[in-house]
């Protein structure tokens, strides 16, 4: 963007504001300008909601300072959740421009607006939806399981928390000041260099991805710490809980994958920066290089996603089948292996960029194989259910549609893995139709279940059904409908990121699969509806018994919600399915002899360190210099001042102990 | 179902009934996941080491049509600056042996000798790049450039953090003592800088000595 | 670990009402015995190669490379154990698993990017990739 004229003879303004004027805002686009109006108003409400009731102190103090693990995760959906509004309507918008743009119609995006959509619902997906509500799911649950009082690092867990939010305003940002990335969601070089990218776009998604990554990378240190120091006496490996077992390897997953992703971003930027030639055209710069680099990130991360609802699916189709799941050390086994395979295949992403046949032939085996571990996988759920006492409440109707649907995505996977197949394929709607049928139909219905399955733990009130019901349906035939038709125009050779389409034969589908996204948003819809009635009628919903689901595992041993220290007692644990064992042999809630108990205590810095994190980017998005140079000091400085605290921790008395588990005791006698 | 599994004699209570629950709090000493922790935080720096390595390894000979290592390298500059890492690895490894047995002052006299050999490492380093710099051998010039440049200033930027951390423990075990907060600190400041110190080993020979190879 | 020992070792604290502060794995910091053999190795290890290079020792380059190479994994080594105090017994055997699943990663990353770019420039840039090895 060419800075305006008034500002360019204008060193002073340069000097403090950077690149930054009035052009950036995109007054032009009316889209934009009423999302902006729409944002602010609601934006507005909410602060003089918020003001009004004098809901601030609370807000600091219990949620935003908070170190609990639960609330936390509760903080992570909510993230999750909103991001997730954006991403979609990034993706019904991109889908009604394909059913217009024929005929000579140019749709209702121009090219500019266009390439920021499609890059933005990538990346909103991956990393602020996806990625915000599968690590808030396993800080919500996993200390739970394990029966521990909260992770390893409480601190860094608030910390992670707010640097992956950091990341998602940081992206919300450029749809308002200035413009996103235009590059498709993994910014490849050379497009995403300083020659082709010239703009803010490619700095914001750097930066948002970045700081993001961080907290990323953090919460998986603190969640493999917590699965290894802290779990209950008694449970050993082989007696984890499945979905602990998922969480454990996609934290270690995290671990290892996410470094790869700071570095190559880092490279680009000082490309980008600094002028230096790692993937440029010239000066002895490779593109290649960052293709490959992001890839060997890049699967991991795919499997990052999937890994923690394999474990939500396992525990939900024990839990509804009233059976031990089928197969546990199988299930085990396939997920170790899946982790470490999924190491071995990042090159099938670029099969057709020139590699050769040797190796090729190697990434496309390797790819085939990865399909074994999670075909054992879905045949242990389906021996589960064999002769199990199925209950068809709405985590288990998830879970059997997660079956059916990514069983066709899996297919399609390993038509893909055929290099071959793959000249043919690559590139195409086939492929996206590929990865959303996965990542909808495993990740999303298990993030779905997840959310029915543990809403009554987290907030003690199961969620209505009949609205549930309906937005699953809604859910899953939409999907169909919205991505069969991008098999069959992926088959036909057509591309994807198009933005007008010449040949008119094609349009049917396109309508076709609007249809299907418009489905899908009444069963979004259907989903807030489903949340707000439940909210509404929860005297009737409530749950008190903190076992609606007749649980095996051991968060359901507790209240629902959990008490701050999650247990009165640090359960003793004999054998897998804790909980269900427990019940078994006759365990009696103990009603005496409560201790105080040790809690980590909550602290701001997090939260301050996030924003001045967000001070830094925007400094070094707009190259406004003295913002950057002052905020990294400022970042430094609030980092250094944290470690001279020493008192972190504190008493919860005996008496509130005390007096939390009589109320549930008496909760507990209402019910006869 | 099959039948409950036997249970460990250990979580038998006195009439040999099961154990649902501790009846006190197990102690789980504070911190106790910090080192475990912290060496994961490591292994992934590592791996960002990893694809520096990878990098220099694929754009290590693209020289476009600039100089290249043979033109550019010092070898006993670099062996007096590995040999002041070294040098920095044994004075914490005295600093740490000084504070197993508590004794305040030689920690911090060990632990200050080593930020010197710290400095005088990067000192020594950025009399390197300035000098290649000065000759026009920038990062911006090459591909090889790029990847040496950026692999050699990564492990520089982690000395001087390295550097900074060290100061603060310094302030801090000056403030409150080897108080077990600060031992372990300490000890989580040892791993790093030790950690440091293999990945100079990878960046003098796959880098350095290599390059005159070449 | 067995986490069983684990188990056990909670319950013991448990049992005893009150832990120590902190507990350090035994031998965690090493003595000045191991730092000095420590050291000296890793001198050595790092003077061989640099001699071995500056002095052009051997008049085939690859073999110096391969020996310099194997003199640093060697190093790399030496540094874990004397230095970092890697043994199979620290965190109940995690921090070693750790190390070895990194190491595997980081095999991955390097042989595999460099099988993969050479490949890539090998198809792609014949010539390119031919004269960068006239190179000087």
């Amino acid at each position: 963007m060419s800075p305006s004229p008034a500002s360019e003879n204008s060193g002073i303004w340069k000097l403090i504001f950077g690149r930054l004027d009035w052009s950036s805002l995109p007054l032009h686009e009316p889209i934009v300008v009423g999302t902006f109006i729409m944002v602010m108003l609601g934006g507005l409400v909410v602060v003089a909601g918020i003001t009004k009731y004098k809901l601030w102190g609370m807000l600091w103090r219990d949620w935003f300072t908070t170190v609990d693990h639960k609330r936390i995760g509760i903080m992570y959906m909510i993230l999750g959740l909103i991001m997730f509004v954006r991403g979609f309507a990034d993706a019904v918008m991109m889908r009604l421009q394909q059913a217009m743009a024929f005929n000579g119609s140019e749709g209702y995006l121009n090219a500019h607006h266009y390439d920021q959509i499609f890059t933005a619902h990538g990346v909103i997906m991956i990393f602020f939806v996806a990625m915000p509500m599968i690590t808030g799911i396993m800080n919500y649950i996993v200390p739970l399981q394990i029966g521990a009082r909260d992770v390893s690092f409480p601190f860094l867990n608030n910390f992670s928390f707010w640097m992956t939010t950091a990341g998602a305003v940081i992206v919300m940002m450029s749809l308002f000041v200035g413009e996103f990335a235009r590059t498709g969601w993994l910014a490849y070089p050379p497009l995403s260099g300083i020659a082709y990218s010239p703009g803010v776009g490619v700095d914001y998604y750097i930066w948002g991805l970045q700081i993001a990554g961080i907290g990323t990378l953090l919460s998986g240190v603190n969640l493999i710490a917590t699965i290894v120091k802290m779990r209950a006496p008694g449970m050993n490996m082989m007696k984890l809980p499945v979905f602990t077992w998922t969480s454990l390897c996609a934290n270690i997953l995290i671990v290892a994958a996410f470094p790869v992703l700071t570095a190559v971003l880092a490279l680009l930027s000082l490309d980008r920066y600094v002028g230096t030639a790692f993937f440029t055209n010239d000066m002895g710069g490779n593109p290649m290089m960052y293709v490959n680099l992001i890839w060997i990130w890049g699967h991991p991360e795919v499997y990052i996603l999937i890994l923690p609802l394999f474990g939500v699916f396992s525990e939900v189709t024990s839990t509804f089948s009233n059976k031990r799941l089928f197969g546990y050390s199988s299930m085990v086994y396939a997920t170790v292996v899946i982790a470490i395979l999924s190491y071995l295949v990042w090159l099938h992403h670029f099969f057709t960029m020139g590699s050769g046949a040797s190796v090729n032939s190697f990434f496309g085996i390797t790819t085939m194989v990865i399909s074994i571990p999670t075909g054992a996988k879905l045949f242990n759920w389906l021996f589960t259910m064999y002769r199990g006492r199925i209950r068809f409440d709405l985590p288990m109707m998830w879970t059997v549609a997660f079956m059916l649907t990514f069983t066709v995505g899996g297919m399609t996977g390993v038509l893909l893995a055929v290099p071959p197949a793959d000249f043919v394929l690559h590139n195409s709607l086939f492929l996206i139709a590929h990865f959303h049928n996965v990542i909808i139909g495993g990740v999303l219905f298990g993030l779905f279940a997840a959310i029915n399955y543990w809403w009554p733990k987290a907030f003690g009130f199961t969620l209505d059904t009949k609205w549930g019901k309906r937005s699953f349906w809604l859910w899953v035939v939409g999907f169909w409908f919205a991505f069969m038709p991008l098999y069959i125009l992926g088959l036909m050779g057509v591309t994807r990121r198009m933005r007008v389409f010449d040949d008119p034969s094609l349009q049917i589908w396109f309508q076709i699969a609007a249809f299907g996204a418009l489905m899908i948003a009444a069963g979004i819809a259907c989903m807030f509806v489903q949340f707000a009635v439940s909210i509404i009628n929860r005297e009737k919903l409530r749950d008190t018994t903190g076992d609606p689901w007749n649980g095996r595992t051991l968060e359901w041993a507790t209240s629902s919600p959990p008490p701050d220290y999650n247990f009165a007692f640090t359960p003793v644990i004999h054998d897998n399915d804790a909980w269900a064992d427990m019940k078994k042999r006759g365990y009696q809630r103990p009603l005496t002899g409560y201790e105080a108990i040790h809690m980590p205590s909550n602290t701001g810095t997090g939260i301050i360190i996030a924003g001045l994190s967000i001070a830094f980017s925007v400094g070094m998005i707009w190259y406004i210099w003295w913002l950057a140079g002052l905020s990294f000091v400022g970042i430094l400085a609030v980092a250094i001042g944290h470690t001279f605290n020493y008192k972190r921790d504190f008493y919860i008395p005996k008496d509130v102990v005390e007096r939390t588990e009589g109320e549930r005791t008496a909760l507990l006698a209402t019910q006869g | 179902m099959a039948s409950a599994s036997p249970i460990d004699p250990a979580f038998l209570d006195k009439d040999g009934n099961p154990l649902f629950h501790l009846a006190h709090e197990p102690h789980h000493p504070e911190g106790s996941s910090t080192m475990l922790g912290f060496w994961m935080y490591l292994m992934s720096d590592c791996l960002i080491f990893a694809c520096l390595f990878a990098t220099y390894a694929v754009l290590g000979g693209n020289y476009a049509a600039g100089p290249g290592p043979k033109d550019l390298f010092d070898l006993p500059l670099v062996a007096l600056n590995t040999a002041m890492l070294l040098f920095s690895s044994i004075t914490y490894g005295f600093a740490m042996l000084a504070m197993e047995k508590n004794r305040v002052g030689a920690t911090q006299g060990w632990l200050a000798i080593t930020g010197l050999f710290g400095l005088a490492f990067l000192s020594i380093e950025m009399y390197e790049f300035a000098h290649l710099i000065h000759e026009g051998a920038t990062p911006m010039r090459s591909g090889f450039l790029s990847a040496f440049f950026t692999l050699v200033g990564t492990h520089g930027l982690h000395v001087t953090f390295g550097c900074i951390w060290l100061v603060t423990l310094m302030v801090q075990v000056a403030k409150h003592g080897l108080i077990p907060a600060n031992q372990r600190r300490l000890m989580c400041l040892s791993m790093f800088w030790h950690f440091l110190d293999v990945i100079w080993i990878g960046v003098f020979t796959f880098v350095y000595l290599m390059g005159m190879l070449r | 670990m067995s986490a069983h020992d684990h188990a056990q070792n909670d319950h013991g604290h448990a049992n005893h009402g009150h832990g120590h502060d902190d507990h350090h794995d035994a031998g965690a910091h090493g003595s000045m015995g191991s730092y000095m053999i420590g050291f000296g190795l890793s001198v050595l290890l790092t003077a061989i190669p640099f001699w071995l290079v500056m002095t052009g020792y051997f008049a085939n380059p690859q073999t110096t490379a391969i020996i310099i190479m194997a003199f640093a994994i060697v190093q790399i080594v030496v540094h874990m154990i004397y230095f970092l105090h890697m043994n199979t017994r620290s965190e109940g055997g995690w921090s070693m698993m750790a190390l070895i699943f990194t190491l595997v990663l980081v095999v991955i990353t390097l042989s595999g990017s460099t099988w993969v770019m050479y490949h890539l420039n090998h198809n792609m840039m014949p010539t390119m990739s031919h004269d960068m090895s006239q190179m000087p």
